[in-house]
């Protein structure tokens, strides 16, 4: 299969691409990985008429932790640079558990998390993750740099804020009130299939209570679900069997699953409920753990 | 080098936009004028001639496409040609010598690592890179690595085995005979 036509242009500096994409206007698409992007234009669902791609802009390949613990991720960090990276390991569990199960290895050594977020895949994992941790993204264009809160970033499948001549550059990761914790959970059929269900939680503790909370959802709806009725239910709280039953219940009730032919509706809202105790749960003692 | 392409006959041939790229395959410098859309698998099939790679979804799935760009594995079908412009790649057809198999291959053909052979060249070049950074690995790592290629005689097993036969021998290892059924009783 072959796309439609297009130019293609490969910049060297941001402010070339920026400039190529404001004359491109809504015609013109940036690619990174391009893991998405190729398939879409093989299938001609996408047919832009300009590619900007930015794999030849130096600088954008980084991940890094500022001095106060915020974690910013470049445009051409690949998802495989996050998956074996010490630094993520250390204080991003749930990022950390989340890396290895995007897409397989060879997607992963491609395929970029800015990207990801800018796809707006419902079933894209990294959304639900940045979600969960308060994540927002940097957005550079012809009248300079703004941050977008990820909630308000995705707007819908495959739909994101960005103006035609923007290019998201970076994601941005607020550092901790606290202790981090959490992780993701991904039911696939096999490697390399979208989510099933997919729930990223994060949290922040001190002293025995939770100061921050992030649970959302992948797969279970038209878009990256926010579960912020479950994340304010454990704010201020210690975890508890009965707090953490609570917030699954609400996370099980945010779901919008529908059948198809990776399982029912029902069972969908039901490993929703499931991931939410499990990964809560890591924190308790054994014995308070549910069956 | 000519690249002859489909004519979709959308477009006057004097409007198809070609580019001129440099890179390198198997050791080996290249030149070449492309048309953006063109795929890197195309490329290398059609363009070089290089049938080792071979095509199987197209839709980013199988890996059977799977080629090292800069020594990483990657999806050919997954790449547009112009982006290998400065960059170095490998496919199949690189890993033998005129006078030897490289141990992968020999591991293949020892473990009966291959059926119906058509997604063996993916499986190999993943395999490469994975033994290249990790020269020691467990049988988990070695299904972790090859878990984006599909085989779909189901030769999971054996692939495995011909991995961990081939990362043996490159770390100079003498091959371990079979067992010979149950092991033996102590006496």
């Amino acid at each position: 299969m072959y796309p439609s036509r297009f130019r293609y242009e490969a910049p060297r500096s941001l402010g070339e691409a920026i400039s190529l994409l404001t004359e491109g206007g809504d015609e013109a698409k940036v690619m990174a990985g391009g893991q998405s992007l190729v398939p879409l234009m093989k299938l001609r669902f996408a047919s832009p008429e300009l590619i900007v791609d930015i794999n030849n802009i130096g600088g954008l390949d980084y991940h890094r932790a500022d001095a106060d613990g915020t974690l910013r991720i470049g445009a051409l960090c690949r998802h495989a640079d996050l998956e074996h990276s010490d630094l993520l390991k250390g204080t991003q569990p749930t990022m950390a558990a989340a890396a290895p199960l995007i897409a397989d290895p060879l997607v992963r050594n491609r395929g970029t998390l800015v990207g990801s977020l800018c796809h707006a895949d419902p079933q894209g994992d990294w959304a639900s993750v940045v979600t969960a941790l308060g994540g927002s993204v940097i957005a550079q264009g012809a009248q300079g740099r703004r941050a977008i809160p990820v909630a308000d970033f995705v707007t819908g499948p495959f739909e994101n804020t960005l103006e035609p001549d923007e290019i998201a550059v970076e994601a941005v990761i607020p550092p901790a009130q606290g202790t981090r914790s959490g992780g993701y959970l991904k039911l696939e059929r096999r490697v390399g299939d979208f989510a099933t269900v997919g729930v990223a939680v994060a949290l922040e503790t001190a002293d025995g209570t939770v100061r921050r909370a992030g649970i959302a959802l992948t797969g279970v709806g038209g878009s990256t679900i926010a579960v912020t009725a479950a994340a304010d239910a454990l704010a201020g709280k210690a975890l508890t069997p009965e707090v953490i039953e609570q917030a699954a219940e609400l996370a099980a009730q945010a779901a919008k699953p529908r059948t198809d032919h990776r399982g029912s509706a029902e069972y969908k809202r039901h490993m929703v409920r499931t991931f939410v105790v499990r990964l809560l749960s890591r924190d308790l003692e054994p014995a308070e753990r549910a069956a | 080098m000519t690249t002859v392409y489909d004519d979709l006959g959308d477009q006057d041939t004097g409007e198809v936009p070609i580019r001129r790229i440099r890179f390198t395959i198997n050791g080996m410098k290249k030149v070449a004028e492309v048309e953006p859309r063109l795929l890197l698998s195309h490329l290398i099939r059609r363009g070089l001639g290089l049938t080792g790679t071979h095509m199987g979804c197209d839709t980013t799935n199988c890996g059977a496409c799977t080629v090292l760009v800069d020594g990483k594995a990657i999806k050919s079908c997954t790449m547009l040609a112009v982006q290998a412009d400065g960059h170095e790649i490998t496919t199949v057809e690189g890993m033998a010598t005129a006078s030897e198999l490289h141990p992968l291959q020999e591991g293949f053909k020892e473990e009966h690592g291959l059926q119906c052979g058509f997604c063996t060249p993916g499986m190999m070049l993943a395999a490469k890179a994975l033994l290249d950074t990790n020269p020691d690995p467990t049988e988990e790592d070695v299904r972790w690595a090859l878990s984006g290629n599909l085989c779909r005689c189901t030769g999971y097993q054996n692939i495995v085995k011909s991995v961990l036969w081939a990362a043996a021998k490159l770390r100079g290892e003498p091959a371990e005979p079979e067992p010979a059924g149950e092991p033996a009783e102590e006496a």
